[in-house]
């Protein structure tokens, strides 16, 4: 039987429509993935994220060991609470997951993809080897509600004053705790916003008092056209293990600082580098009619009449700018312009850097 | 529970069919797969005057989860195109039996459309 989230009777009381999600049974949408976007965009929305995977790494070597295992630099963050979002890499350089660590009292908390626990999990014990103070610890009595949009912080403090003391002065991409509720400034919708870890008995009363307050119960659906608009990675569609973050549009989550940090995959970046990047992950805007979506091919115009071919690695209908948009790998000497075959058609596409969305508004030229 | 009216035919692809006065047929999406599909946002419909043999492809309906084909339920000839869907697919969610009908059909063999699914045939068949 597929897994549940404390929240499990609380989306059935809000009409949602489950599906199974990496073993979890999760809701997709409550009636209209659309207005929940707009919500979001517009007011707030609140998804169930309980199904990611929290992981505490303590103990004395706990920086060492992440400096190792990921190709963000932990020692980055500077002061606890601090967030970083960082690859996991095999040693070819391919994606092995996306996280956020965040730097805690006694070492650091990731948050990483439900889908690739087991795999994250093993890969990380496997590169226990050589640390000796180190602790791992799975904390799946944690749920997480992340609150996004622009009034969602205000509907948090709304129904929960005393979380004001933990939240006001949050910078983006920073947490603290208060009690055992963790709030951190993080999202993926590309809107302001909480993603807060809450023990799980605590979560249902906190979630009726949000609904109760009009923040709107939002599903998979919408969390999917949310992160695409905000041109964020979906782990598995936008990047996997035979992907490098060079080219899944990560180059900036890559600490080559300091030269001497031995990161896992560095020297297959490196190499790839040195040889010359052959893909670059881009928007793509349609500009005739239909959707686009993924594994559609993309039919690109390189100059000197020589065609080359990317394809598209998420794509959708965006319901804030009425079009069709999509993410795709296309060759590095890609134009403005392209061509997306869609059920045997060639529609033409403008070719844009990401993001598409942020803070409710259109950002691209 | 989706809406199955008693007075409408239906194939097991979804589509429901209206015999009217004249001897055509007015097809649409049903409840059911209006459900399924999420909200609608983008329509494709055939051409006026195209002939279609029973359950050829002959119109697109995309939700922003999926793409999905519309199958002429019987052999015929398109007569009408309801061309308001294509700037208003979100009608297909609001009104499926109603303003968001897809096309008219003049049917090439009436009998046929003795064997079409009656509304009981067709609520049990999204059941199973």
């Amino acid at each position: 039987m597929a897994k549940r989230t404390a929240l499990y009777a609380k989306h059935l009381e809000a009409n949602a429509k489950m599906v199974d999600f990496a073993g979890w049974d999760m809701p997709i949408h409550y009636g209209s993935q659309i207005q929940e976007h707009n919500a979001v965009r517009e007011k707030s929305g609140m998804f169930d994220v309980s199904h990611m995977t929290i992981v505490d790494i303590n103990g004395s070597d706990a920086t060492d060991y992440l400096q190792q295992l990921l190709a963000n630099d932990v020692a980055r963050l500077q002061e606890k609470g601090k967030a970083l979002y960082s690859a996991m890499l095999n040693q070819d350089g391919g994606v092995i997951d996306d996280l956020i660590v965040y730097k805690t009292d006694n070492g650091y908390r990731l948050v990483v993809n439900s889908a690739t626990r087991t795999k994250d999990l093993e890969w990380m014990e496997r590169n226990l080897r050589g640390f000796g103070n180190l602790s791992l610890t799975e904390r799946p009595e944690l749920a997480m509600l992340a609150v996004q949009g622009p009034e969602a912080i205000s509907k948090v403090k709304l129904v929960k004053p005393e979380a004001a003391t933990a939240i006001d002065g949050l910078k983006v991409f920073q947490g603290r705790s208060q009690a055992n509720w963790f709030f951190a400034r993080t999202g993926y919708t590309g809107e302001d916003g909480l993603e807060i870890m809450i023990p799980e008995a605590e979560i249902a009363d906190f979630w009726q008092a949000l609904q109760e307050a009009d923040v709107q119960p939002c599903g998979l659906g919408a969390r999917d056209t949310l992160r695409l608009e905000a041109g964020m990675n979906l782990y598995g569609n936008d990047m996997d293990e035979t992907i490098s973050p060079l080219q899944a549009a990560m180059g900036w989550t890559i600490a080559w600082e300091p030269t001497d940090r031995a990161f896992i995959g560095r020297d297959a970046l490196e190499a790839e580098k040195d040889a010359g990047v052959a893909n670059k992950l881009v928007g793509l805007v349609l500009e005739g009619r239909g959707v686009m979506r993924s594994h559609q091919k993309v039919l690109v115009d390189l100059g000197n009449g020589e065609q080359g071919e990317g394809e598209v690695t998420s794509g959708t209908f965006s319901p804030t700018l009425q079009n069709s948009i999509a993410m795709a790998r296309v060759p590095k000497a890609t134009g403005e312009t392209c061509h997306v075959d869609i059920r045997g058609k060639q529609v033409p596409a403008r070719v844009i850097k990401l993001p598409f969305v942020r803070n409710g508004k259109k950002v691209y030229e | 529970m989706a809406n199955v009216p008693a007075d409408l035919k239906y194939v097991a692809s979804h589509e429901w069919i209206r015999t009217e006065a004249d001897g055509t047929v007015t097809i649409g999406i049903t409840d059911f797969a209006q459900e399924q599909l999420g909200d609608v946002v983008f329509v494709e419909l055939p051409e006026a005057d195209a002939e279609f043999d029973a359950d050829a492809e002959c119109a697109v309906v995309e939700s922003v989860k999926a793409a999905s084909d519309i199958f002429a339920p019987i052999a015929g000839k398109i007569i009408a195109v309801n061309e308001e869907l294509v700037d208003a697919p979100e009608k297909v969610n609001e009104d499926p039996y109603g303003e968001a009908w897809f096309f008219k059909m003049e049917v090439a063999d009436a009998a046929a459309l003795d064997a079409l699914m009656d509304a009981d045939a067709y609520a049990a068949a999204c059941e199973g």
